[in-house]
C-alpha cells in the first residue's frame, strides 16, 4: 500500500480525476458516461502514439519523428484508398503497419548501425517524412470524397457500446502492456535505460534493442497515420505538425524519465489522458482553445518538476538518527 | 597513442601538425560542400551570380543563424534549447502589445530583446535551479511561450510596424550589405572570440566534456549555464525584432520550426550533440549551406517542403559519411 | 591432479595502437580460487572481457571443459558457464531484485511469457541458500553496496555457472562486508565452481586464493601456488623488478594551525566534525567506507552545503558555497573518482591542467597559449608525468598519470591546503610509490596535507596525526606514535557490535 502510495500513475490518476470533479461541480453534463468515453475516443490515437513513444525514450532514446511518420503513412493509405478503392481496408491497416514500421526501422538502423543520436536522427527524419508527404502527393489533399465509406466509417463503428477506435487504443495498450512486462525484450526496453554497460553483460544488444524500439514507435505511428486520416477524413502535409512534441508532452506529464529506464504503460496513458480531458474540458468552461498549448506547456513543466524531485538522487545517509527519521 | 609507449621528462605541446589538422577538419569539409552548392546554383540559375540574388539568399538564414550561434554554445555544455522559435513568437507577440500601446521603435527593440532575456532566463532558472533536463523543460516552456502566443492573439495578428522599426529587417547598411548580414557577421565575431579565446569558452568546452569533473575544478557550471540560457533567449528576442521588421507583423505561428533548423545548423556545423566539442566557423558555414541550398532550390522553383527533405538529408548524411568512412577504413585494416 | 575447467592458450588481443594481450594463457580449476595479478594496464580487465564475450580475440583458443568454444558475444559466454562479477556493480537500480537475478534467462510460462510468480520464488531460493537477507521482490535501488554483491553472486548462481570472474569485488566494501564476501567464496568453492580473482590487495590474495597468474604489459609472465610462493617473489613479477615499499621519511616542520574546522554538521551524513591541521602537516582521515570522511571534505571543499559549522582558514572564516569559493580560499580536492570527478576526459593534459588557474595565464579572460603551456609543463614535468604530449588526451593516460594530472592541476593553484581522498587506489605500485614521495615534498614545503585513505599502511606511513571516523562522527584523533593499526582497525570498527541496517 505504502508502495502504491508512492507511484506517480496514483497521483496523476487523482489528479484526473480532480480536473474531472471540479469542471463538473460547475457543467454537470461534463461527467456524463457518454462525455467521457468521447474524452477517451477522442485520446485514442494520442495514448497509442504515446506508448511507442515510451518504449523509445525507455531506451534513452527520443523519436521526434512520429507525428511526420503517421502524416506520411496516412497520406500513403489515403492516396491507395482514392486510387483503388477496392482494397479491402484491414489489408489497408496491414499495410499502415508495414510502412509505419519501415519508417522507424529507417530511424532503427541509423541509430543501431552508425550509431548517430537518436535526437539527430530523427530530426533528420522529421523533415524528410514530411517532405515526402508533399513530393508522393504534389501538394493536394485527399478528402473525404475521395475516400471510400468503409475507410471513413470503420472506426466509428461500436463494439460492445465502445467505438472501434478506442478497442484500437485498449488493444495496442494491452499488447504493449504485455510486451514492457512479460517478454524479454521489453524488459531489455527497461535495463538498456537503467544501465546500458550492464545491460551488455546480461548479453543484451543495446543498438539491435533501441532498434525494435523505434520499430515499434514507427508501427504505432503508421497505424495511427490510417487512424488520424479517417478519423480526421483530410489527408494533407499540414496532418499532426507539430504533433511530436505533443507525444512527447503525453509521456513526461505521465512520468517516463526522459534519461531511460523509468515509465510504466499505465503513466503514459495516463499521461495522455490528461491532456485529452484538459483539452475537452476547456470549451465546456468557456475557455478558448487557444489556452490549450500553454496549458499543456505548464503541465509538462509541473509534471518534470514534480517527477524531477522523487528521481534526486540523494545522497549516502550515515548518522544513525537521520536513517531512523 | 598511450603513455606506456611514451618516456617522460620533457613534455612538447603538441606533437600533430596544426596545419594538417587543419586541412583534415570538419571545416574544411563544409567549405567544400558550399563551393559545390555554390557552383551547382550558379549552374542551375542564371539569375543566381548576381548581387542581388546573393544579398537576399542571406535573408534566408540569418535570424535563424543568429540563434544557431548561442545555440552552439548551449549544445556544447551538453544541454539543448528547443523554446527559441516560441521566445520569438512571445516577444515578437509582446512587441506587438506595445506597438499598440504607442511605443515608438527603441522601445519595442527594448521589449523584444527584453522579452527574449527574460524567456531565456526562466528556462535558465528550471535547468540550473531546480535540476531538470534541459530537452524536457525547453519542450514544456516551447509550448507555454507560444501558448502565450496564441492566448494574446488567438487567430489574429499585429500589424502596422512604423517604418524605423522595419529598417531592421529590411535595411541595407550599405549597397546590397543588408543590416541583418552586418549584425549576423558581428555577432558571429563576437561568438568565435569568446568561444575559442577566453576563459568563458574554455569553461563551456570543459562543462560539455565531463560537467561534474569541471564543477570539481572550480567552474561554477550551474551560472555559467544560466548565462548561456539568457544568452540564447537574447538572441532570440533579436532575432524576433529581425523577423517581425522584415516580416511587418506578428503572428503566433511566427518562427515555427526555427529551433529544429537552428539546431540542425548546430549539428551540421560540427558541433557534438553529445557536447565536448565544436566550432563557430563550424556552424556559420553550415548557416551559409543552408541558405544556398535553400536559395538555389528556390530558384529552381522547387517548394519550400522539398527543401526540408534536403535539409534533413544533409543533416543526416553528413554525419553519417564519416561514421561510414571509418567503418570503411577498419574493416580494410 | 583434476582436470582445468577453463583454459586459454595464445590468447593475442590489440587496439589501434596498443596490444593489450600477447599470447596469453590461463587455466581454471573446479573448487579452486585463481587470482589474476597486474599492474593496472597489465591487460586483466581486457581479458575478462575476452572471458565474458564482449572481446573477440584476434589470435588463441578458448577451451571449456576441453571443448573449443568462440563467445561471439555475452549471451554465448553465459550459456558456455561463464559469469562475472564486476568492479562496479553491473546491475540495474530500477528493476527488482529478482529481475535482476533472471533478466536474460527469466523463467517462461506456457505462452512464452514471463512468468514473474516463479521467477520472484527461485530468486528467493536462491538468496536464502545464501543467508543473504534480502526479500526479492525490493527494488535493487534500495539496497546498499555490499547487498548489491550478494545479489550480482545470487546471479552468478542462478545462471548455474562453472567459472566465476570476481574483478575487484572488495573495492567498494567495508571490513566486515568484505568477511561476508569470503563466506561466500568459500561457498562457490565448494559448489565446485572455478573462480578468477582479481585483486590489487594481497592481504585477500593470501587469504582465499589457492593459485595465481599474474600479468605484466600484456603478457603472462608467472604462475604458481600461492601457499609456496611469498609475496615479494609475486610484486617482483608484477613489477618486473623487486620493490620495497617504503614510505618517505617525514622531515617537514610543523608550524601554526592552517585550517580549522568546527562543529561542521550535515542533515544525514555527518555531525560535529572539528579538526584542524598545521602547516607541514599530514593529516590522515581513517575509517570503513561509508564513514562519512569523503562527505566531510566535500562540504570542506564546498561541493556540498552544510547546516551548521564554521570554518576558519589562515585566521579568515570562510564559507565556501561551491568548489569555485574553496579553490579561491586556497583549498583544493583530489577526489576518489578519478575518472568522473577528477579528470576532464575528452580534454588534452593541458587544458586539464590550466583549467583552475585558467584566469591566472590568461589576460583579462582572454586566452594566452604560451602561458598555459607552460603553466601546464612546470606542475606536470615536476611529477614526472609519462605522456607523449601535452596535447595529449587524458583519457588515453593510466589510472596513475591520470592521478599526477588532477594533482599538477590543483598545485598550479599555489593552495594552502590540500585534500587528497584516496590519492593510490586503483593506481599502479610504481605509481603509488611517486604519489606519496610527492607529498612528502608538498609538506616540506609548507603545504598542509589531508589525506583521506583506508589502506592501513598508507594511513601509517604517511601521516603525523591520524582522525578515525565511524558513522558520520569522529572518534578520535590520535598522533601517529608507536600508533598499533589494531587500535585504528578497533576505533573505526567500533567496539560494540552492531548490526548494519
Amino acid at each position: 500500500m505504502n508502495r502504491l502510495l508512492k507511484t506517480r500513475e496514483l497521483w496523476l490518476a487523482l489528479g484526473i480525476l480532480a480536473v474531472i470533479v471540479l469542471v463538473t461541480l460547475r457543467f454537470p453534463r461534463f461527467s456524463q458516461p457518454g462525455n467521457l468515453l468521447t474524452i477517451f475516443n477522442d485520446t485514442s490515437i494520442l495514448m497509442m502514439l504515446a506508448l511507442g513513444q515510451m518504449a523509445v525514450i525507455l531506451t534513452r532514446s527520443i523519436d521526434l519523428s512520429m507525428a511526420s511518420n503517421l502524416a506520411l503513412t496516412g497520406m500513403i493509405v489515403a492516396m491507395i484508398n482514392a486510387a483503388a478503392p477496392g482494397v479491402p481496408i484491414p489489408l489497408l491497416i496491414a499495410g499502415s503497419v508495414v510502412i509505419g514500421s519501415a519508417l522507424g526501422a529507417f530511424n532503427g538502423i541509423l541509430v543501431w548501425k552508425l550509431d548517430i543520436p537518436p535526437i539527430v536522427v530523427t530530426l533528420g527524419t522529421l523533415t524528410i517524412f514530411r517532405g515526402l508527404v508533399f513530393v508522393i502527393s504534389g501538394g493536394a489533399w485527399v478528402n473525404a470524397a475521395q475516400m471510400s465509406q468503409e475507410f471513413i466509417q470503420l472506426q466509428r463503428g461500436t463494439f460492445i457500446g465502445l467505438p472501434i477506435l478506442s478497442w484500437f487504443a485498449i488493444v495496442v495498450a494491452t499488447l504493449v502492456y504485455l510486451l514492457m512486462t512479460r517478454t524479454a525484450a521489453g524488459r531489455a526496453f527497461y535495463a538498456i535505460g537503467v544501465n546500458p554497460t550492464a545491460a551488455v553483460y546480461t548479453g543484451i544488444n543495446v543498438g539491435r534493442t533501441k532498434f525494435l524500439a523505434f520499430v515499434l514507435a514507427g508501427a504505432i505511428a503508421g497505424l495511427c497515420g490510417y487512424l488520424w486520416i479517417s478519423r480526421y477524413v483530410i489527408a494533407s502535409v499540414e496532418v499532426a505538425g507539430g504533433y511530436e512534441l505533443t507525444i512527447v508532452a503525453a509521456c513526461v506529464i505521465g512520468g517516463v524519465s526522459i534519461a531511460g529506464g523509468i515509465g510504466t504503460v499505465a503513466g503514459a496513458l495516463l499521461g495522455a489522458l490528461f491532456l485529452g480531458v484538459v483539452n475537452n474540458a476547456l470549451p465546456v468552461i468557456g475557455v478558448s482553445p487557444f489556452w490549450q498549448m500553454a496549458i499543456s506547456g505548464a503541465a509538462i513543466l509541473i509534471a518534470v518538476v514534480l517527477n524531477g524531485r522523487s528521481e534526486r538522487t540523494k545522497g549516502r545517509i550515515i548518522l544513525k538518527k537521520a536513517e531512523a527519521a | 597513442m598511450t603513455d606506456t609507449t611514451a618516456t617522460g621528462r620533457h613534455l612538447p605541446d603538441r606533437l600533430d601538425n596544426p596545419v594538417k589538422s587543419a586541412v583534415l577538419s570538419w571545416e574544411s569539409l563544409l567549405v567544400l560542400v558550399a563551393l559545390a552548392i555554390f557552383i551547382a546554383n550558379s549552374f542551375a540559375s542564371p539569375y543566381f551570380l548576381n548581387e542581388w540574388s546573393l544579398s537576399d539568399m542571406t535573408f534566408n538564414f540569418t535570424e535563424k543563424a543568429l540563434i544557431a550561434l548561442a545555440m552552439a554554445l548551449v549544445i556544447i555544455t551538453g544541454e539543448i534549447d528547443l523554446s527559441v522559435a516560441s521566445i520569438i513568437a512571445l516577444a515578437s507577440t509582446m512587441m506587438g502589445l506595445a506597438l499598440q500601446a504607442g511605443a515608438d521603435t527603441p522601445v519595442l527593440v527594448a521589449v523584444g530583446i527584453g522579452v527574449g532575456v527574460l524567456c531565456g532566463a526562466f528556462n535558465g532558472f528550471l535547468i540550473t535551479g531546480l535540476k531538470l533536463p534541459s530537452i524536457v523543460v525547453t519542450i514544456g516552456t516551447m509550448s507555454l511561450f507560444r501558448g502565450i502566443a496564441y492566448i494574446v492573439l488567438g487567430d489574429q495578428s499585429f500589424k502596422g510596424y512604423p517604418a524605423s522599426f522595419s529598417w531592421f529587417g529590411q535595411g541595407y547598411v550599405f549597397w546590397v550589405i543588408s543590416f541583418e548580414l552586418v549584425l549576423f557577421l558581428v555577432c558571429a565575431f563576437i561568438f568565435y572570440v569568446v568561444l575559442h579565446h577566453t576563459n568563458f569558452g574554455r569553461r563551456v568546452f570543459a562543462i560539455g566534456n565531463n560537467a561534474t569533473a569541471a564543477r570539481f575544478s572550480g567552474v561554477r557550471v550551474d551560472r555559467i549555464k544560466f548565462v548561456l540560457f539568457c544568452l540564447t533567449g537574447l538572441m532570440s528576442g533579436i532575432a524576433a525584432v529581425l523577423l517581425t521588421a522584415r516580416l511587418g507583423s506578428t503572428r503566433p505561428s511566427i518562427a515555427e520550426g526555427f529551433e529544429l533548423e537552428a539546431v540542425t545548423m548546430v549539428v551540421l556545423g560540427g558541433v557534438s550533440i553529445l557536447g565536448g566539442s565544436g566550432t563557430i566557423i563550424g556552424v556559420v558555414l553550415a548557416a551559409l549551406i543552408m541558405g544556398l541550398v535553400t536559395f538555389g532550390l528556390g530558384l529552381l522553383n522547387v517548394p519550400g517542403i522539398v527543401m526540408s527533405i534536403f535539409i534533413g538529408s544533409l543533416l543526416i548524411v553528413v554525419i553519417a559519411l564519416p561514421i561510414l568512412f571509418r567503418m570503411w577504413r577498419q574493416r580494410k585494416a | 591432479m583434476t582436470e582445468p575447467i577453463l583454459t586459454l592458450t595464445g590468447i593475442s588481443k590489440s587496439f589501434p595502437g596498443v596490444r593489450a594481450l600477447h599470447n596469453v594463457s590461463l587455466e581454471l580449476f573446479p573448487g579452486q580460487v585463481t587470482a589474476l595479478i597486474g599492474e593496472n594496464g597489465a591487460g586483466k580487465s581486457t581479458l575478462v572481457k575476452t572471458m565474458t564475450g564482449i572481446y573477440q580475440p584476434d589470435e588463441g583458443e578458448i577451451r571449456v571443459k576441453g571443448q573449443v568454444v568462440t563467445l561471439p558475444t555475452a549471451i554465448s559466454a553465459t550459456h558456455a558457464g561463464i559469469t562475472a562479477i564486476h568492479q562496479e556493480t553491473v546491475l540495474f537500480d530500477e528493476l527488482s531484485v529478482a529481475e535482476n537475478i533472471y533478466l536474460g534467462h527469466a523463467p517462461r510460462n506456457r505462452f512464452g511469457m514471463i512468468d514473474w510468480k516463479t521467477m520472484k520464488n527461485e530468486a528467493q531460493k536462491t538468496l536464502d541458500s545464501m543467508a543473504a537477507g534480502i526479500d526479492a521482490g525490493t527494488p535493487l535501488k534500495e539496497l546498499g553496496i555490499a547487498k548489491k554483491h550478494l545479489v550480482a553472486v545470487a546471479r552468478a548462481l542462478s545462471v548455474d555457472a562453472q567459472v566465476v570472474i570476481m574483478d575487484e569485488p572488495t573495492a567498494a566494501l567495508s571490513q566486515k562486508e568484505i568477511e561476508e564476501l569470503y563466506v561466500l567464496v568459500e561457498l562457490l568453492k565448494a559448489d565446485g565452481k572455478a573462480i578468477l580473482f582479481i585483486s590489487h590487495k594481497f592481504d585477500e590474495i593470501y587469504r582465499i586464493c589457492d593459485r595465481f597468474t599474474v600479468f605484466r604489459d600484456g603478457e603472462m609472465v608467472g604462475k604458481g601456488f600461492i601457499k609456496e610462493t611469498p609475496e615479494n617473489e609475486i610484486v617482483k613479477l608484477m613489477v618486473g623488478r623487486s620493490v620495497d615499499h617504503i614510505f618517505p621519511a617525514r622531515t617537514a616542520t610543523i608550524g601554526e594551525t592552517v585550517l580549522e574546522v568546527k562543529g561542521l554538521s550535515h542533515p544525514t551524513e555527518f555531525e560535529d566534525i572539528s579538526f584542524e591541521v598545521r602547516k607541514g602537516e599530514i593529516l590522515g582521515f581513517y575509517g570503513l567506507v561509508g564513514a562519512g570522511r569523503s562527505e566531510v571534505m566535500q562540504a570542506v571543499f564546498g561541493m556540498t552545503q552544510i547546516a551548521s559549522g564554521t570554518m576558519v582558514l589562515g585566521g579568515q572564516t570562510i564559507a565556501p558555497k561551491s568548489a569555485a569559493d574553496a579553490v579561491e580560499a586556497g583549498i583544493v580536492y583530489v577526489p576518489e573518482e578519478r575518472g568522473k570527478q577528477g579528470v576532464i576526459t575528452g580534454e588534452p593534459i593541458f587544458k586539464n591542467v590550466s583549467l583552475p588557474s585558467i584566469d591566472k595565464t590568461s589576460a583579462r579572460g582572454f586566452i594566452r597559449m604560451a602561458e598555459e603551456f607552460a603553466l601546464a609543463r612546470t606542475y606536470t614535468e615536476r611529477l614526472d608525468l609519462r605522456a607523449s604530449s601535452l596535447s595529449q588526451n587524458v583519457s588515453t593516460l593510466s589510472g596513475g598519470n591520470q592521478q599526477k594530472v588532477v594533482i599538477a592541476k590543483w598545485l598550479a593553484t599555489l593552495p594552502k591546503v590540500i585534500i587528497l581522498d584516496e590519492p593510490t587506489k586503483g593506481i599502479d605500485i610504481g605509481s603509488k610509490a611517486a604519489v606519496h614521495e610527492f607529498m612528502g615534498e608538498l609538506v616540506s614545503q609548507g603545504l598542509s596535507v589531508i589525506m583521506v585513505s583506508s589502506e592501513l599502511p598508507e594511513i601509517l606511513g604517511m601521516s603525523d596525526r591520524v582522525v578515525v571516523m565511524r558513522e558520520g562522527h569522529i572518534i578520535e584523533t590520535l598522533e601517529n606514535k608507536n600508533l598499533q593499526p589494531e587500535t585504528l582497525v578497533r576505533l573505526a570498527a567500533g567496539i560494540a557490535k552492531e548490526k548494519a541496517a
